[in-house]
């Protein structure tokens, strides 16, 4: 069984300005597997998986202080080109987000803004990536259509097809299903578990059976601390901590 | 108690549609005063020739074609600067000390009142920068009073444009420039050209600016360059109003210059909406 590290965090703390919104934070993501992030609203899971693609930076007075690698580069460090980094490890959002463009144009953008040119290998991957996020059948006959014209479900695998599209290594999700009715969700767990063939996939979500269902490990937040992260089913069958048993029993939070 | 409630409820309602009736009818009121009092004036002579026997006959082509000319350099000059202060303040600069400073010379500068632009614009444009009195003159000195309007129009524009859009372009190794350009300008381009178009409308019936520095009295040419002085609709108004040959006899020839003005923002306008809207459906936002 392999089990190459493929992003981890060691004490990792963020500030918002003064406010320290995570607290020494340290997780190995495996690679192909899929992590579960879980906790309460506000417990920090949303800040800290966006600190692994660097989508804080956005924010001024933001503050990072600890390690966060991917393979063997820090990923904070000063050499570190972030743009890069985000093509590496991609992102999907919590609600749908396609650009109002049409379905290829959607997915052909990553390409082009990393410099692609190639019309043939644009279509070639535009096409790749919406079969791995089972979603080709459904658009091949409406590309040039707007993706503003899918159902949200469908809007959801879109933009999962336009994060494959650059080819990342890590995707990071940030309750990715939340917005969807249940049969959409059924699909993105699905597309989870097969995308994890070939990806280290990391997912906050608010529902726990969803983090039961879909990860292989789970690490459980609570105000901005790690409280325990541990092997899907034994931290839902056998955790070790009285709060996080109370958390997955639905005692609180 | 019940009923009285309701009264006022009524009552309060019937206020506020009349406030927003009386807008329509401001409107439909100088319409209609100008189509009745300048109709008899339009006529295809009126549009196409230059105005003779001391502006007392003849058209108003010049004041058209200047109008038109100063409507032009406006554009030129205040399009791009203005949108491109909005992406500045929008989307790049942090909020600090510096974006505060310039925020407040905006403001001040939409202040000024429009004869001071126009005293500065002489002084400046045309005797500093030797530009003479000329449409380039008129039209900076308008484009700078327009400034204002363009930049708050396009910071409104961009700021409508959901973030989620800019997360999702970064996220995917985009740089921010790239994700200015190809994924927030074109969602805000509508309402940035809705908003400059309508700020320049309201440039092109201005006076006071374009009286000492790009308008003239009496020229019976065409411009043949931006260096030329021109004549302009809402100036000849003023010109035939107050300091014509003869008021009385020329009232005729007043009011269809104010017609004139008038479809011509309205045009401009109009030809605003409908490419906003064509391009939102075009973009199904």
């Amino acid at each position: 069984m392999q089990t190459h590290i493929k992003m981890h965090t060691k004490n990792l703390d963020f500030f918002y300005g003064d406010f320290q919104a995570l607290d020494q934070i340290s997780i190995d993501f495996i690679e192909n597997r899929v992590t579960a992030l879980i906790g309460p609203s506000g417990c920090g899971k949303s800040t800290y998986l966006r600190c692994l693609n660097r989508m804080n930076d956005l924010i001024s007075g933001i503050r990072v202080k600890g390690r966060a690698m991917l393979d063997d580069n820090d990923i904070y460090d000063p050499s570190i080109d972030v743009v890069t980094l985000r093509r590496q490890v991609g992102m999907v959002f919590q609600k749908p987000n396609p650009f109002p463009k049409s379905v290829f144009e959607n997915i052909a953008y990553g390409l082009k803004v990393n410099g692609v040119k190639d019309k043939a290998k644009i279509t070639r991957i535009v096409e790749k990536s919406l079969k791995q996020a089972a979603i080709w059948d459904e658009v091949k006959d409406r590309l040039n259509e707007s993706a503003l014209g899918l159902s949200g479900g469908q809007q959801q695998r879109l933009c999962i097809a336009r994060a494959l599209a650059v080819g990342p290594e890590v995707l990071l999700m940030d309750e990715p299903a939340s917005a969807l009715d249940p049969i959409a969700t059924q699909k993105i767990e699905e597309l989870i578990t097969e995308l994890s063939l070939k990806l280290t996939i990391i997912i906050v979500t608010h529902n726990m059976q969803q983090a039961a269902r879909v990860s292989d490990r789970t690490a459980f937040f609570y105000m901005g601390k790690l409280i325990e992260v541990n092997d899907t089913d034994t931290l839902f069958t056998k955790p070790e901590l009285k709060q996080t048993e109370d958390y997955i029993t639905g005692r609180f939070g | 108690m019940i009923k009285q409630r309701l009264i006022i409820q009524k009552l309060c309602f019937s206020f506020l549609r009349i406030a927003a009736l009386l807008n329509g009818a401001a409107l439909a009121l100088i319409v209609c005063f100008m189509l009745s009092r300048g109709w008899r004036a339009i006529s295809w002579e009126f549009l196409s020739q230059a105005p003779k026997d001391s502006m007392t006959a003849g058209g108003i082509l010049p004041c058209i074609v200047g109008t038109m000319a100063l409507c032009l350099v406006t554009i030129f000059v205040a399009l791009p600067i203005g949108v491109a202060s909005a992406i500045y303040l929008n989307e790049y600069a942090s909020q600090g000390k510096l974006v505060r400073f310039i925020r407040l010379g905006i403001n001040n500068l939409a202040g000024v009142p429009s004869i001071v632009f126009g005293l500065f614009g002489l002084a400046f444009f045309c005797i500093v920068l030797k530009m003479g009195v000329s449409a380039a003159s008129g039209g900076l000195t308008l484009g700078i009073m327009t400034l204002p309007v363009i930049i708050g129009a396009s910071e409104e524009a961009l700021k409508s444009v959901p973030n989620t859009y800019r997360e999702a372009s970064l996220a995917m190794g985009a740089t921010k420039w790239q994700t200015i350009r190809k994924v927030v300008l074109p969602v805000a381009f509508p309402g940035i050209i809705t908003g400059s178009i309508l700020g320049i409308s309201r440039a092109a019936g201005e006076t006071a600016p374009i009286m000492y520095t790009g308008a003239v009295f009496f020229t019976p040419d065409l411009p043949a360059s931006i260096l030329d002085e021109v004549m302009a609709l809402p100036y000849h108004i003023y010109v035939l109003a107050t300091a014509g040959t003869q008021i009385e006899a020329t009232r005729h020839l007043q009011y269809g210059t104010a017609l004139v003005l008038i479809v011509l923002v309205f045009g401009m306008n109009l030809s605003a909406i409908i490419l906003r809207s064509k391009i939102r459906k075009k973009l199904r936002i």
